[in-house]
């Protein structure tokens, strides 16, 4: 239906992107398509060496899966951020990451787990990394007629590292700065995703290699990482949290996530 | 007893099973819906509508703008007889040539559905020449700024000065003074339901039946009447279940007044119900005050003097009918007012600008008077070294200093300020939190401590509004009747919002009648039926219209009692009722039940000169008085995150004094609401505007509202110090959680920082504004 001539359709899951952007009035699809009933997409597979949640998996339902919970303990950990019950309960993976929220959970937490997304469309199917997948504020590189089926993430090692932390005014609001980190045991291969700073979740490539260089998380790596991490992010403008105060909460959020770490 | 009786209100369960109808449940035959063109810009000068697109749309039934309805609705200005220099230029329904505030209605569609009605919105071309704004009242008021009302010479909308003694000398020979400038940012008062109106024209008889979500429905009658010009007697405004209001709706909105001309010129049903887009944009605004101010000191903590200068940056018109003047003018009288000092002055400038109308939102002026003064003891017992409860409990008006008119013009009856600070210290242990706050200091968690009192203006009488001139009544009447089966309607012109005040007027009734509260219906918001009275506003439900159904069901309980003297040949003084039934000592007569079946039903039975009435009336207005003055302090703790900025409420406190309570359950919840809406302002709640005068909070995600999350648990205990004023004794309570909120939490994050060297004056305290003042950012 996506790929009609003449149709503007938008797809609707779980409806807590769609429904507020129809209510502003800032879409106006000339029809929905409802894909909530396409329990395929509604699975979390273990496959070798990887899992694929389905873009159809509500939260609500990651955040029950035991697979998950042992698998990626990041997400679970991402989940108790996003929203309150109600929202949880209706809002899809594949609804999350395809809005592309620059301060989405999800995005970074796919990002730091060097997720793959599976897009498809009546002209086949396509895996695009999550590097590549996140475009621009709200961009994605879904095409007009794909959507996104699901989400494969790589089994980590043993005795990994998954840590995920967020600043938020309140309970549930959208982060004002968030970071997800997933590395191997004693912080080797770190990875890095920021939500909130950019116009994407982004990983912070410098601040990366440099942990990875330093192998530890304390005494002056530590504040050399914060410092790096600080120069690396350059968050927007925004009247009421100027780009300073961004920077500042990601370097707090590292401080706190390394001081973790330490033994 | 039903007096003091905590139970729970009367509405409660409806709504709990979902079976409220608010204005958006009601739907009527031929009914069509209304959406609103409105202003895109600050200041602009309307060039042309261009309403064919819109007109042409299937759906739309009419397009209205300031041409189309100008002959059905008159314009209005918002004066104020008290306040004569007030400017108050001309406003209208729909903006006539020129829109001054973002969000000003311009042009309505009436469509078959609001989706078309909105659809049609979009269609509908306004030329526009901008026009210079301005948006602060700093810059309103420069020499060369921008005029928003041509007729006048500058944007100063009115300005004054209160003066009481000598401050210039007090501050000379004080030993210490403190001074601080602070920022009160605007908010509003977010009700969960929006404001809505469903308009009813009837041409056959002239006759306009309105259901709104209000709190003054005989207001609204009188105002309605008089804009549309048409007899008052043939105007009935329906308040249904009202899903808060706080202030918001006890104004006239243009947008509401639409629907209401749409309704006479379509002769159909017009429902409008703001989104929320609409109500951040087109509601009432509140505070948006810079204030500096001065206290002077003596060495032993004197409180000698204080100066208050309010810049007070008010929207781009006054509200009407109430006119915007009354928060600027509470500040300027209520700073400092729980305290002994001689020497006072506050200097008022009120400035028009490029921003919503600001109104009477929950609390007017308090939090900021009280926020000011409560920082200012802070800071001065700092600089003195003084313990800050010490110097408080000190300063506190007490004992043979009443009666008393403060230095600020409010009359106080009586203020239990010491008794309230000995309960509070009951409460929490200061001297156990001061051990706590520096053992946690040492591993980098900072806690604070935040006192604040205050004074709540309740029950206003009838000389502000009278000799106003507006047509606003502070007057309660309550009719009672009693049924032929013993029951009682009572009708009365307070009106619940949630706040439970139908519960408390049923339980003076059953008291005073002595009938179960389950015999006592309370009949309220309807214009038509109930006696004229002023609604809900100003904490005055239970002193006024609680007075009120005391005096009717006196004059109820003696009809009865004298039917039944006559009956039983008996002497009425002798005679009592108890549970329904006449009775003397331990004797049961007969029931109420039978006085009224005889009463109704076989009156002949009953001797003439016998006072057989079984429907009563009794009004009541306070004389001479101004307000109820009641009162009480808060206690907050909070710990603040001083690498992020976020501040999170531990504990709150509130002991307060609103007279005699009617009901504690509901007086608590009051309270409690109050808090969380004072805990808004002070954290949370901000409607920012950038320098074009663009609302850049028009949604939820945007304008942060307190969540239970997180709100602390808030105890609350009360002082009860009835007033002398009334037989029932009452105060009002509702502005008092509102009113201590922000300036406990202001001092209690001010306490968490003060080690690190820091201050701040700023509220709502977002983490930004926080580092900010912390230097790390």
């Amino acid at each position: 239906m996506l790929a009609l001539p003449g149709e503007d359709g938008a797809i609707i899951a779980g409806g807590q992107s769609l429904l507020p952007l129809l209510n502003f009035r800032l879409a106006a699809p000339s029809c929905l398509i409802d894909i909530g009933r396409l329990d395929e997409l509604r699975r979390i597979v273990e496959g070798d060496g990887y899992i694929e949640i389905g873009g159809l998996v509500r939260h609500c339902e990651l955040a029950a899966s035991a697979v998950i919970g042992e698998a990626f303990p990041l997400l679970h950990q991402a989940i108790g951020h996003i929203a309150h019950p109600g929202v949880r309960h209706r809002g899809t993976l594949g609804g999350s990451l395809a809005m592309a929220d620059p301060a989405g959970e999800l995005g970074a937490c796919c990002l730091a787990l060097e997720g793959r997304m599976s897009l498809q469309s009546v002209r086949g199917q396509r895996w695009v990394g999550a590097e590549d997948f996140f475009t621009g504020i709200y961009e994605t590189a879904l095409a007009g007629d794909e959507i996104l089926t699901a989400v494969r993430l790589p089994r980590r090692g043993p005795g990994g590292i998954q840590i995920f932390k967020e600043v938020a005014r309140r309970r549930g609001d959208f982060a004002l700065a968030g970071l997800a980190l997933v590395a191997g045991a004693n912080l080797s291969n770190p990875r890095l995703a920021l939500l909130g700073v950019a116009d994407r979740p982004v990983l912070a490539a410098r601040t990366m290699a440099l942990l990875r260089e330093d192998g530890s998380a304390m005494g002056s790596a530590v504040d050399r990482a914060v410092a790096q991490i600080g120069k690396e992010v350059d968050p927007a403008q925004d009247p009421a949290y100027p780009p300073a105060y961004r920077r500042h909460l990601v370097q707090v959020l590292l401080r706190r996530t390394l001081a973790e770490l330490s033994p | 007893m039903s007096i003091g009786a905590e139970v729970p209100r009367d509405r409660a369960k409806r709504l709990l099973l979902g079976r409220g109808r608010f204005v958006d449940d009601i739907s009527l035959p031929r009914m069509l819906h209304l959406a609103f063109v409105r202003s895109t810009h600050a200041h602009a000068r309307i060039e042309a509508i261009d309403c064919a697109e819109a007109r042409a749309l299937e759906g739309v039934v009419a397009v209205l703008t300031a041409a189309e309805i100008a002959d059905g609705v008159a314009s209005w200005r918002a004066e104020h007889k008290l306040f004569p220099a007030m400017a108050a230029p001309e406003q209208f329904a729909l903006a006539r040539d020129i829109v001054r505030w973002q969000g000003e209605a311009v042009a309505a569609v009436v469509a078959h559905s609001r989706a078309v009605a909105e659809d049609g919105a979009e269609l509908v071309d306004v030329s526009w020449t901008e026009l210079p704004n301005v948006v602060d009242g700093k810059q309103a008021l420069a020499p060369d700024a921008p005029l928003l009302h041509g007729h006048m010479d500058s944007n100063l909308a009115y300005t004054t000065v209160i003066e009481a003694g000598n401050t210039r000398k007090a501050f000379e020979s004080a030993d210490v003074v403190v001074e601080e400038t602070f920022r009160f940012h605007r908010h509003t008062g977010v009700s969960l339901e929006a404001r809505g109106i469903i308009a009813e024209f009837e041409p056959g008889e002239d006759r306009l039946t309105v259901h709104q979500s209000h709190q003054t429905p005989h207001q609204q009658q009188d105002l309605y009447a008089r804009l549309l010009g048409l007899p008052e007697h043939k105007v009935r405004v329906i308040c249904p279940d009202v899903g808060g209001a706080f202030g918001l709706k006890h104004h006239l909105m243009a947008d509401e007044l639409v629907a209401c001309v749409a309704a006479k010129l379509l002769a159909r049903p017009i429902k409008y119900i703001a989104d929320r887009m609409d109500s951040f944009l087109a509601d009432i605004h509140c505070r948006d005050h810079e204030v500096t101010a001065r206290m002077a000191f003596s060495q032993a903590g004197d409180i000698l003097a204080l100066e208050v200068d309010d810049l007070f940056n008010a929207g781009a018109y006054g509200q009407y009918p109430r006119t915007s003047i009354a928060e600027g003018n509470q500040i300027s009288r209520l700073t400092g007012a729980p305290y002994r000092h001689e020497h006072y002055r506050a200097n008022l400038a009120m400035a028009f600008l490029n921003k919503g109308i600001l109104g009477h939102i929950r609390s007017v002026g308090h939090p900021i008077a009280c926020a000011v003064a409560e920082r200012l003891i802070d800071l001065g017992a700092g600089k003195l070294e003084l313990d800050p409860i010490a110097v408080r409990r000190r300063n506190y008006l007490h004992g043979d200093d009443f009666p008393r008119t403060s230095v600020g013009g409010v009359e106080f009856e009586h203020l239990s300020l010491r008794d309230c600070l000995d309960k509070a210290l009951t409460m929490i242990d200061v001297a156990r939190f001061r051990e706590d706050q520096a053992g946690l200091r040492a591993q980098g968690i900072y806690r604070g401590l935040g006192i604040a009192t205050f004074v709540e203006l309740t029950a206003i009488g009838p000389e502000y509004y009278g000799e106003g001139g507006q047509h606003i009544s502070a007057q309660e009447t309550c009719l009672m009747r009693l049924e032929a089966s013993g029951t009682v309607r009572c009708y009365t012109g307070a009106t619940d919002q949630g706040q439970g005040i139908d519960t408390g007027i049923q339980q003076v009734a059953a008291d005073t009648l002595g009938l179960p509260m389950a015999a006592i219906e309370v009949i309220s918001g309807d214009s038509a039926l109930c006696p004229m009275g002023g609604g809900s506003w100003g904490s005055r439900g239970a002193a006024l219209a609680g007075e009120a159904a005391l005096r009717a069901a006196s004059t109820l309980r003696h009809n009865i009692l004298a039917i039944a003297a006559s009956l039983l040949q008996k002497d009425a003084g002798c005679l009592d009722i108890k549970a329904g039934e006449v009775v003397e000592g331990g004797i049961t007569h007969m029931s109420v039940a039978e006085i009224a079946r005889i009463g109704h039903f076989q009156p002949y039975t009953i001797p003439h000169g016998v006072p057989a009435d079984l429907t009563v009336t009794a009004r009541y207005a306070t004389t001479g008085r101004m307000f109820l003055a009641g009162n009480g302090l808060q206690i907050a703790t909070v710990e603040v995150d001083v690498e992020s900025g976020i501040v999170t409420p531990l504990r709150h406190l509130v002991v307060h004094d609103c007279g005699r309570i009617l009901n504690p359950l509901l007086v608590r919840e009051q309270v409690r609401g109050g808090v969380v809406q004072g805990i808004g302002s002070a954290l949370y709640e901000e409607l920012r505007y950038d320098n074009a005068g663009h609302l850049l909070t028009g949604s939820f995600a945007d304008y942060l509202v307190p969540m239970a999350g997180e709100m602390p648990d808030i105890e609350v205990a009360h002082i009860e110090t009835p007033t002398a004023t009334s037989e029932l004794g009452a105060k009002g309570a509702g502005e008092a959680g509102t009113a201590g909120a922000v300036g406990a939490i202001l001092n209690a994050v001010n306490d968490a920082i003060l080690p690190l060297g820091a201050t701040i004056a700023e509220v709502p305290i977002t983490p930004p504004r926080l580092l900010k003042a912390l230097g790390r950012i």
